[in-house]
């Protein structure tokens, strides 16, 4: 794979990859063979991109970018032409009402609605709150029933600030989904988000006093297969768990991985039962074990897994993915795409059985998004 | 009364290229001055001040030569003549 910059105009079946970095957005693109990849950007140079999303619903080709600049404050950016033009908007679409007292401080996560609500997209944001876009991400309003949650005055922010960075909806019922906070846990909505309840049981914190409280918890990322909406995936601030219910209960999943601590975790495409993770060494040496830069997948719902390392670094790879740096594309195998905080970028076209190196030198790397152009 | 306020380069993208603006409007203080430009130019003041109305954590906001951080902040008073200046704090990386 050899990347080049131009400008990118891809068609039907081409992958893009779009890639978040602390100095801006790059969209990748390639063909169905992905083994030849073209770069285009940065986009936004000088600003964080913490997430980043590309929606296909409604004959819409919209790719969402959450920009922080340092200075200037934090706004979702649109382009419907892959890039070549981006839309305000010129006001910060994403405010707090003034009566909560808060400001935005950073857009965590963007992710598109339900297939049968084409219009609506979701912001994570920190301070840690959901808002709700209905117009395909002009405009935005705050989640009320969250905004407003009791529980908030004790949530407390992690090392990267209070963020709400996982939305996970569920495509058979249109009041439910569910968030994930750091520093709160998983909450869900069964009602269309009045009202959130935590669901944290067998979740532990090992930083508390109370290993098992109600909520508190760190969790980093959780996924789920639009076929089995109800089993969730989580990867916590150590911990790996697995529930088939919604939440309701958590059971420990960390057979056979090197640690259970890690940040990023993808779903297979087109299997629930297979899952990516990257374990990361510990909270306080936030680096790959054994410097070994190793993906492991589960194919067994949690039973085992297996890394998978054909192509990546064996030897001193100090790296380290965040919790949005891994994603899958949607061909048949599936692609396998991971960034990391020093700013290398890999690619496995064959479901991460071998990789290869798609850029060594991006700045570091806080999300990555693939997608298959054509494939709402 | 006229008081001028300087926007910084990075932003006049959001006043259609003007580098000073004038506010001829009765102000008594540096707020009531950003408040005439809020209702101007909306998306200029979004990237000075936060949506609860405070300057943004890396944004400097100057009475003549001196920080606003070390007056009365917004609430710092101006008159006729007073130059308010809007400068990126000198920070990230």
């Amino acid at each position: 794979m050899t990347p080049t910059t131009t400008s990118t105009r891809p068609s039907a079946g081409d992958v893009l990859l779009l890639v978040g970095t602390m100095k801006g957005a790059f969209i990748l693109s390639s063909d169905r063979s992905r083994k030849k990849w073209k770069v285009d950007g940065p986009h936004f140079p000088g600003e964080a991109i913490y997430s980043i999303a590309f929606d296909q619903r409604g004959g819409r080709t919209r790719t969402l970018v959450g920009a922080h600049s340092n200075h200037w404050g934090s706004t979702i950016r649109l382009s419907d032409d892959f890039g070549r033009s981006w839309t305000g908007p010129e006001r910060q679409a994403v405010r707090f009402p003034e009566d909560s007292g808060l400001s935005l401080a950073q857009v965590w996560q963007i992710t598109p609605g339900r297939a049968d609500e084409p219009d609506v997209v979701w912001a994570g944001v920190e301070p840690a709150a959901l808002f709700e876009s209905r117009d395909a991400g002009e405009s935005w309003s705050a989640v009320d029933g969250l905004l407003r949650h009791e529980h908030r005055e004790k949530w407390m922010p992690g090392g990267g600030g209070l963020c709400l960075h996982t939305i996970v909806s569920d495509p058979k019922d249109r009041k439910r989904m569910a968030i994930a906070i750091s520093t709160a846990g998983f909450y869900r909505t069964d009602d269309g988000g009045k009202s959130w309840q935590a669901r944290n049981n067998g979740v532990r914190a090992v930083f508390l006093p109370n290993k098992y409280p109600e909520f508190g918890q760190c969790v980093h990322k959780v996924v789920n297969h639009p076929s089995r909406p109800e089993r969730l995936f989580l990867q916590n601030h150590w911990g790996l768990y697995r529930s088939d219910d919604w939440g309701e209960s958590w059971q420990d999943i960390a057979n056979g991985v090197p640690s259970d601590f890690g940040f990023a975790m993808q779903m297979h495409p087109h299997d629930p039962d297979t899952v990516y993770i990257v374990p990361i060494q510990s909270d306080e040496f936030r680096v790959v074990p054994e410097g070994k830069l190793r993906v492991y997948r589960t194919r067994d719902a949690g039973k085992s897994w297996q890394p998978l390392s054909n192509g990546l670094p064996q030897d001193r790879a100090y790296e380290n993915v965040l919790r949005d740096g891994l994603t899958a594309d949607s061909h048949d195998p599936a692609g396998v795409y991971f960034g990391t905080r020093s700013g290398k970028l890999f690619g496995s076209n064959d479901a991460g059985e071998s990789w290869t190196e798609l850029a060594d030198a991006l700045p570091p790397i806080c999300c990555v998004k693939a997608a298959v152009v054509g494939t709402a | 009364m006229a008081i001028s306020v300087i926007v910084p380069n990075a932003l006049t993208p959001y006043t259609k290229g003007v580098g000073t603006l004038v506010v001829s409007e009765p102000c008594s203080t540096v707020a009531d001055a950003l408040a005439v430009v809020a209702s101007r130019l909306p998306a200029l003041t979004d990237r000075v001040l936060t949506e609860q109305g405070e300057i943004r954590r890396h944004v400097n906001v100057f009475v003549g030569d001196e920080s606003v951080k070390f007056l009365d902040g917004l609430a710092t008073k101006v008159s006729d003549g007073t130059t308010i200046t809007i400068v990126p704090a000198v920070s990230g990386g």
